[in-house]
């Protein structure tokens, strides 16, 4: 395929789109489905075709559209209504009177005014919910492979390299590390073959980032992962995904077919030299093999255990050869970042951390759900405005970022900007964009064994600190919170926190304490009212 | 290959590039604790115990698999570092059953010689008593689940020394041992050579030679009477040893 033939593809398949009088996308990704989006879509389209309108209106499925905690949601094209709680009874009246009746329905809309949306800024979820995922022609026609294409026809991969690093663009898989520089040093790596590699294991509990965008604009991480390998000099990419991701692993698969098809992926993409090739690799679901160590073990079929860093991936990784291992939100940024210029990306969010962030929004707050926000928004615009507060009756206590390795923000730091460097000062990260908002109703000690027992269930067991330590961990706090600790209980407690943070042997043991240690650090009062007195020896006055 | 020199605990030292700094250090008796490590056998980094603070990095690094630099300033003796290594055996002790004073290895074991070395004098962490399962059905050997480090020692030497491959770890976390072959009774593994080298490398009473246990040691007195009757009998056939 060449350039010509690309804006030739897109062009016809956007003017098949503006045919149609109307076009009804309703969302299946995971959220939605579970709560009838599947019914919704089939009464759509028994309606066109009951009512021979196969001409006028188009219905779509897409990838998740934001407000989970009020799904089924539907948007109607061309005017951009957006509808909630779509149930059976809603989509017919949709049908009705909006598609076909040309009314929207203001009982089921929602307010486009709404923070929820105007304070959000799209780039990485740009497509998502808004194109069908099962269909490269849809992508195109939003621009897919256009930086692709840029990059092989007008830039070297030195120059790629200097416009990632040139945004200031960071790993978005939790620590933040610099893309442009890793891509650099796997590019002067030494080596036969170098591989590129996308995390899409996303274990931490109650974060749908990466599901989400592979659900819905699956080809965009294509595209930034063949870049990279033009970039790096590596023939060959893996997609590590979790077995528990079903949906995305099939438009993951129907999207690599597409792709390979358009000579977009393969021999000699796009008719340059370049070589490039992606497959799925199917994990079991262990959030230790996020890690990148054990996750290239895993890869090659063996156990999922880290191993010291050093050596680093970018030098000896996959079979011993340079790999490059990027999130998947971090290659979802690269074509924006390609198409439209580095200075663009740098101007939005902070110098430190320029870009986007996403979020998956949960917890006691009213809008649950993804959101896409520039980084360095102070935390109470998430909470307050996009999140639409907590539920009535309550307030704002914390939100935990970072899952169980990070720690949580309590209500006097609501104005924290949320990037990388503000948030580590308070003791929490960014992590991979977990956000759980807990209300007055929330008990902190809970919150640490929660996510401490986590840790337990999902430590590799390779390490001492980590294996063994976690679990008395969770002993102690378990004991904190019947009752029956002492003062000396607590204070074994932080000791063993800090012990494990610094010895053990990975990311998920060394992060492991933080939720205990933030937690203690905002709200010890919680801890220590729990406690028994120390036991003091009084002599008995005769 | 180029020489290296830096300083462990101020100590100037020298070696090359492909040596671990644990190596090293050992060249130049410098003493380091370790447990996963075994001359012989590939690094794992596992029990980190061999952590060591390096001037500039702000991680603690294993002397085991860390290789060194020119000028680098490596301490292995403050405070911080041993107490660390005293609460990785007090976890240790913790985590398993080791009762020293029934087991096989009592004075011949490295988890006790680290906590004298350590000064670990009570434990304050919660005993696991774990009820991991002892596996007797190998011909020679017994493995005693419930002594287990899991310092791997024996995956390792049967599959880089013997070439079987005979151990694995199984499960996660906390739950994880050391299981045979695809997890079954020692006895019935077709892939063992009954070489006896994994029983040779365990640091502790886990993985021991038949007839060396406690209870093999019980005396058989229902043999006594017997010894009565023939001595009253007359019935030896050598002579008493005092008597040559
Ligand atoms: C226990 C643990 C779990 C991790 N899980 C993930 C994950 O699910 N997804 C991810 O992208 N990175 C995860 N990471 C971070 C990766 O090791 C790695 O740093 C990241 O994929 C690098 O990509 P980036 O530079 O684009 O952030 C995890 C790290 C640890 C220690
Ligand atoms: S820190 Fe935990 S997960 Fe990481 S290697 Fe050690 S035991 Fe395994
Ligand atoms: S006896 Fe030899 S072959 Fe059998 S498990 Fe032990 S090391 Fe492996
Ligand atoms: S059985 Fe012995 S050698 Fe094997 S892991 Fe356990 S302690 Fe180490
Ligand atoms: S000897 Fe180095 S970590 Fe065990």
């Amino acid at each position: 395929m060449t350039i010509e033939e690309l804006e030739e593809r897109a062009a016809s398949e956007q003017q098949r789109q503006a045919e149609f009088k109307k076009r009804v996308l309703t969302c299946t990704a995971a959220g939605c489905v579970s709560c009838g989006a599947g019914k919704v879509v089939g009464h759509f389209r028994a309606q066109v075709k009951e009512r021979n309108l196969a001409k006028e209106v188009e219905v779509v499925e897409t990838g998740c559209m934001g407000l989970c905690g009020s799904g089924p949601l539907v948007r109607v094209a061309p005017d951009e209504t957006m509808y909630k709680n779509v149930d059976l009874e809603a989509a017919h009246q949709i049908f009705d009177e909006h598609v076909v009746g040309g009314k929207p329905v203001a009982a089921y809309a929602v307010d486009p005014k709404m923070p929820f949306f105007t304070r959000q800024v799209k780039v990485v979820l740009e497509n998502c919910g808004r194109i069908d995922a099962e269909k490269i022609e849809a992508s195109m026609a939003a621009g897919g492979y256009e930086a692709l294409a840029r990059a092989l026809t007008e830039m070297k991969p030195e120059e790629v390299i200097e416009e990632v690093r040139k945004a200031g663009l960071r790993g978005r898989g939790g620590a933040g590390y610099p893309t442009g520089l890793k891509w650099s040093i796997v590019r002067k790596a030494q080596g036969d073959q170098k591989y590129v590699v996308c995390n899409a294991d996303e274990g931490d509990p109650g974060a749908f980032m990466d599901r989400s965008v592979l659900e819905g604009d699956p080809h965009r991480v294509l595209e930034g992962m063949a870049i990279a390998g033009y970039a790096t000099g590596a023939s060959q990419g893996y997609i590590y995904i979790r077995a528990e991701y079903p949906l995305a692993i099939e438009r993951l698969k129907t999207a690599i077919k597409q792709a390979e098809r358009a000579g977009l992926l393969g021999n000699r993409i796009m008719d340059s030299a370049l070589s490039f090739r992606i497959d799925l690799r199917i994990g079991a679901g262990a959030f230790v093999c996020g890690e990148e160590t054990a996750l290239m073990r895993s890869i090659q079929g063996r156990r999922g255990r880290p191993r010291p860093r050093p050596p680093y991936p970018s030098e000896k990784g996959l079979w011993g050869m340079p790999t490059l291992i990027n999130n998947v939100e971090t290659y979802a940024n690269i074509a924006p970042i390609i198409r439209n210029g580095s200075a663009w990306f740098a101007a939005m969010g902070t110098p430190k951390s320029p870009g986007t962030k996403v979020f998956a929004l949960a917890g006691k707050i009213c809008n649950t759900g993804l959101i896409e926000v520039p980084m360095g928004v102070p935390l109470r615009e998430i909470i307050e405005e996009i999140g639409g507060g907590t539920p009535e009756g309550t307030t704002f206590k914390a939100a935990q970022t970072g899952g169980p390795s990070g720690g949580c923000i309590p209500a006097e730091h609501l104005d924290l900007p949320v990037d990388y460097e503000s948030l580590q000062l308070v003791g929490s990260i960014m992590g991979s964009g977990g956000m759980i908002v807990m209300d007055s109703t929330s008990n902190m000690v809970d919150v640490a064994k929660f996510f401490m027992d986590f840790s337990v269930d999902e430590s590799c067991g390779k390490c001492v600190p980590c294996r063994s330590g976690t679990k008395q961990i969770a002993l102690l706090l378990e004991k904190i919170r019947s009752g029956q600790a002492t003062p000396d209980d607590l204070a074994l407690l932080e000791e063993l926190c800090v012990m494990v943070k610094e010895t053990s042997l990975c990311g998920l043991g060394q992060s492991a304490p933080n939720p205990v240690l933030s937690t203690l650090r905002f709200f010890r009062k919680e801890y220590v009212d729990l406690l028994i007195p120390k036991l003091v020896y009084e002599p008995h006055e005769a | 290959m180029p020489v290296i020199t830096f300083t462990i605990n101020g100590v100037p030292v020298s070696g090359q590039q492909s040596e671990s700094i644990l190596e090293i250090a050992r060249q130049h008796d410098i003493r380091i604790p370790t447990l996963c490590h075994l001359d012989g056998l590939s690094d794992v980094g596992a029990c980190r115990l061999c952590l060591m603070e390096i001037e500039g990095t702000s991680k603690l690094l294993p002397a085991c698999s860390t290789y060194p630099s020119e000028n680098m300033v490596v301490r292995t003796d403050t405070d911080k570092l041993k107490r660390y290594r005293r609460t990785i055996i007090e976890l240790l002790a913790a985590e398993g059953n080791h009762q020293c004073a029934v087991c096989v290895v009592n004075n011949n074991c490295e988890l006790q010689n680290l906590a004298y070395e350590v000064g670990l004098e009570h434990v304050r962490a919660q005993y696991l008593f774990p009820k991991k399962e002892l596996d007797a059905t190998h011909p020679d050997y017994i493995i005693d689940r419930n002594r287990c480090v899991l310092c791997t020692r024996c995956v390792r030497v049967c599959h880089e020394v013997e070439g079987a491959h005979v151990w694995d770890i199984a499960n996660r976390g906390i739950n994880c041992e050391i299981v045979a072959d695809m997890n079954q009774p020692w006895g019935t593994s077709e892939s063992c050579t009954s070489c006896g080298k994994c029983v040779l490398v365990c640091p502790v009473g886990a993985l021991i030679e038949k007839g060396a246990t406690v209870s093999e040691m019980e005396k058989h007195r229902a043999f006594l009477p017997y010894i009565m009757t023939a001595r009253t009998k007359q019935e030896w056939i050598a002579r008493a040893i005092e008597e040559d």
